[in-house]
């Protein structure tokens, strides 16, 4: 039995946290929140030169070639950080779709720049409309020209290209990279409840792409990335959700109120012991979920759904409670705790809600007893 | 990461395995009817003690086998795929006879551990009273001096098993004038001996495994005393870490979210079946990401002891969770079925699962105050844990027979 992280992945985690914890406290969120730019580009240039940003590129590429293992302890930890950084959108999502989708030409072209750094991607799954992540896009492909629009699209301002869905002419899934610079394509902020991620409108009005993936070839590659990157936003929202709980634990142990500090009271006491309940189911599920993932193991579908919620539920309870805890500072503009706040909420949308993949959890659990039956 | 054994632990299951097959395959179907589980448990607990079973982290000196905690856990596995009965042995071997040869004296270990890992002998453990449940240390049956023994007059509760038991592990008061901790000592008492009085509780789903006992003027040799005079709270805590890790796992075969899968699918609702409305799915979903967290907390937890680290403070929220879930999942399998949910007995309905989410339901209302209640295993985590500042304890350096001055 060896359900860990190996000492590698260990090491890496410590000295991605002290990293983080020098170079990206909370105050650098506020930045960019407050601010106009839409990351903190020397934080993310320190982060490329750390080759985080190639860590999963093979070497061929300019990367380093490392397992999704590592990917899932950088996850964790940038989501620990709330890092102002597109690591999110273009090393956990664009990099690794791209990788997936096996297309020679367009990794020649994009991977070396995404290992470097030079470059950001990010995905446009999103249309603003009740968009569920395995439905059928309203974007128009025809041929290699993309029309219509994507909504929010997590560091789209920042990004130089997004891998969208759309569906060709027969209604058939596509799934495109698009050169954000190309012609046809305009971008505008949009404002979503995470204001530290920045999101962007993106239109296209016969804007030129690169197909990926088109009909069965594109639901199954969906599919497949749908499972991978539940799992690792499962390890960035177990990040957030921990660091939002040792927040509330460490105010709980300061705060003073009826002569006594507040952490000493039951009722705080035991909603931090919930906290603590539910992130360690998160951690558990995060690493089943890491394992499936690596091993390629029947049980992904299963894994990633359970990574999924759990994260969720975790990072929403300690958010809010987190707030709770802090008393009237905790709900200001001042206070940290309106980014796990909102933070929470983004990453309980950004990939399909919780409904959605319950209802994935519960399928994966049908197929399972339909196998044991069998 | 993977979730294979080494190989050390693969030849062990193996090996295991093997003399399962061979040895438990009249436990390989649950036991219907009455049966006498003394009669049946004394059988397999011998069977094992030949085979080298019992003890397997116990020193080689004490009989044990001086083996890995893994194991232990091992053969637990492996044992658990059988419906043997080996629950009247779980409280002694699990948490007395750890007390007794920590704290005991060599005659005394020699005299009562051989006999209780061959399962000659059942134990109970005799701690709580009805004015000390959580607040464990405020036990009032005493314990005075009478020539080189001692007497016991006063009263326990919620023993388990005590009605089939030989010998129990006592904690009990010798000295009122120190404060509540101080003042406690530990005792192996003969339950069998003049003064002994057991009576059974009957809980509220019908069953009788608690006991309320008595005692009166019951004599204690000297020799029978674990630890000092005086030392019986920190005696009492090689007990309690053990019953940490014996009680609350989920039982073998209790239901799941595969249960709940299989009862709503059985469900023809007038909206529909069950199994494809919205909110039944979301609670299968709650229920998985609880009961797979706690059994892949467990993993983290056992990968720990493979690699010879001591396990993380993780493994401190499997009752609190298991408890609480078994009590939801119950009421939530009860809803589903409507009238159904309400018929018991003879007028069962034959819905999958029903009857064992049921069961399920009253048992875990008790598994969520044994062991520790969801409070106290709360103010444990967040304490011990987290690092919050403990309860404020007015009581704690009052003299015990000065307490009552000192209630708020």
């Amino acid at each position: 039995m060896n359900f860990q992280f190996s000492e590698e992945a260990e090491a890496l985690r410590d000295e991605a946290r002290k990293f983080l914890a020098a170079e990206s406290g909370r105050e650098k969120a506020r930045a960019v929140m407050n601010g106009d730019a839409t990351h903190d580009a020397a934080l993310w240039s320190r982060i490329a030169e750390l080759g985080w940003t190639g860590l999963r590129i093979p070497e061929a590429h300019g990367g380093l070639g490392l397992s999704v293992l590592e990917l899932c302890v950088l996850a964790e930890e940038v989501g620990r950080a709330l890092s102002p950084v597109p690591f999110t959108s273009s090393v956990l999502m664009a990099t690794e779709l791209l990788m997936a989708s096996g297309h020679d030409s367009a990794q020649a072209a994009w991977l070396p720049k995404l290992a470097d750094g030079s470059a950001i991607g990010t995905v446009a799954w999103m249309e603003g409309n009740a968009t569920r992540p395995d439905g059928s896009p309203k974007l128009a492909c025809s041929g290699d020209r993309l029309t219509g629009a994507k909504l929010p699209v997590a560091d789209g301002l920042a990004a130089d290209f997004a891998i969208v869905t759309a569906r060709d002419e027969a209604g058939a899934l596509v799934i495109a990279l698009v050169d954000l610079s190309a012609t046809g394509v305009s971008r505008s902020a949009c404002e979503t409840v995470d204001l530290v991620r920045k999101s962007a409108k993106i239109v296209f009005s016969d804007a030129a792409c690169t197909v990926l993936a088109r009909a069965d070839e594109a639901e199954r590659l969906r599919a497949r990335h749908l499972q991978g990157t539940a799992v690792l936003l499962a390890f960035e929202g177990l990040g957030s959700a921990d660091a939002a709980m040792e927040m509330a634990v460490d105010y709980a142990k300061e705060r003073v109120a009826f002569g006594r500090r507040i952490g000493g009271y039951q009722a705080v006491k035991h909603r931090c012991a919930d906290m603590y309940i539910k992130n360690q189911l998160a951690r558990s599920h995060a690493y089943y979920g890491a394992w499936a993932l690596l091993t390629g193991a029947p049980e992904l579908a299963l894994a990633a759904a359970g990574a999924r919620v759990a994260a969720i539920d975790a990072l929403q309870f300690a958010a809010e409670e987190n707030v709770q805890l802090h008393g009237g500072i905790g709900f200001t503009w001042e206070s940290d705790c309106q980014f796990f706040y909102r933070r929470g909420r983004l990453l309980a949308l950004n990939l399909g809600s919780r409904t959605f993949w319950s209802d994935q959890l519960v399928r994966a659990l049908e197929q399972r007893n339909t196998d044991l039956a069998a | 990461m993977d979730f294979e054994d080494t190989a050390e632990e693969a030849a062990y299951r193996a090996k295991v395995r093997e003399w399962l097959a061979a040895n438990a395959a009249e436990y390989k179907t649950p036991y219907e009817g009455d049966v006498d589980l003394v009669v049946r448990g004394k059988a397999w607990q011998a069977k094992k003690y030949d085979a080298g079973y019992v003890g397997i982290t116990w020193p080689k000196a004490l009989g044990g086998q001086g083996g890995t905690p893994m194991q232990q856990i091992i053969f637990n596995q492996e044992e658990s795929k059988y419906w043997v009965p080996a629950g009247i042995y779980a409280i002694g071997l699990g948490m007395c006879i750890p007390t007794v040869f920590t704290h005991g004296r060599p005659e005394i270990i020699q005299r009562y551990v051989p006999v209780a890992m061959k399962g000659e002998e059942i134990w109970c453990q005799l701690f709580s009273e009805p004015a000390a449940g959580s607040d464990l240390a405020g036990i009032r049956t005493k314990a005075e001096r009478d020539g080189d023994g001692w007497v016991i007059n006063g009263q326990k509760v919620w023993t388990s098993g005590a009605h089939r038991a030989d010998y129990g592990i006592i904690v009990t008061r010798t000295d009122p004038t120190q404060p509540k901790h101080k003042g406690l000592t530990m005792f192996i008492i003969n339950m069998r001996a003049p003064g002994v009085e057991v009576r059974p509780i009957k809980q509220m789903a019908g069953a009788s495994e608690f006991n309320e006992v008595f005692f009166t003027d019951v004599r204690i040799a000297d020799d029978h005393r674990l630890g000092d005079v005086g030392d019986g709270w920190r005696v009492s805590l090689t007990t309690l870490m053990n019953e940490r890790l014996a009680v609350g796992g989920k039982p073998t075969n209790s239901p799941d979210a595969h249960s709940l899968i299989e009862l709503a699918r059985a469900i023809d609702a007038e909206e529909g079946n069950m199994l494809e409305q919205s909110h039944v799915r979301q609670k299968i979903a709650d229920v998985y990401i609880q009961d797979r967290g706690i059994s892949l907390t467990r993993m983290r937890t056992m990968s720990a002891i493979s690699s010879g680290r001591t396990p993380g403070p993780e493994s401190s929220i499997s009752k609190v969770v298991v408890a609480k879930l078994m009590q939801d999942m119950g009421s939530f399998a009860g809803d589903m079925a409507e009238s159904a949910g309400l018929l018991m007995g003879d007028d069962a309905s034959s819905l999958p699962h029903l009857e064992a989410l049921r069961q399920g339901y009253f048992w875990s209302a008790g598994l969520r105050i044994a062991g520790g209640t969801d409070e106290i295993l709360r103010n444990i985590i967040a304490e011990r844990v987290l690092g919050l500042p403990g309860d404020i304890r007015p009581d704690k350096t009052v003299p015990f027979n000065e307490l009552h001055k000192v209630v708020s």
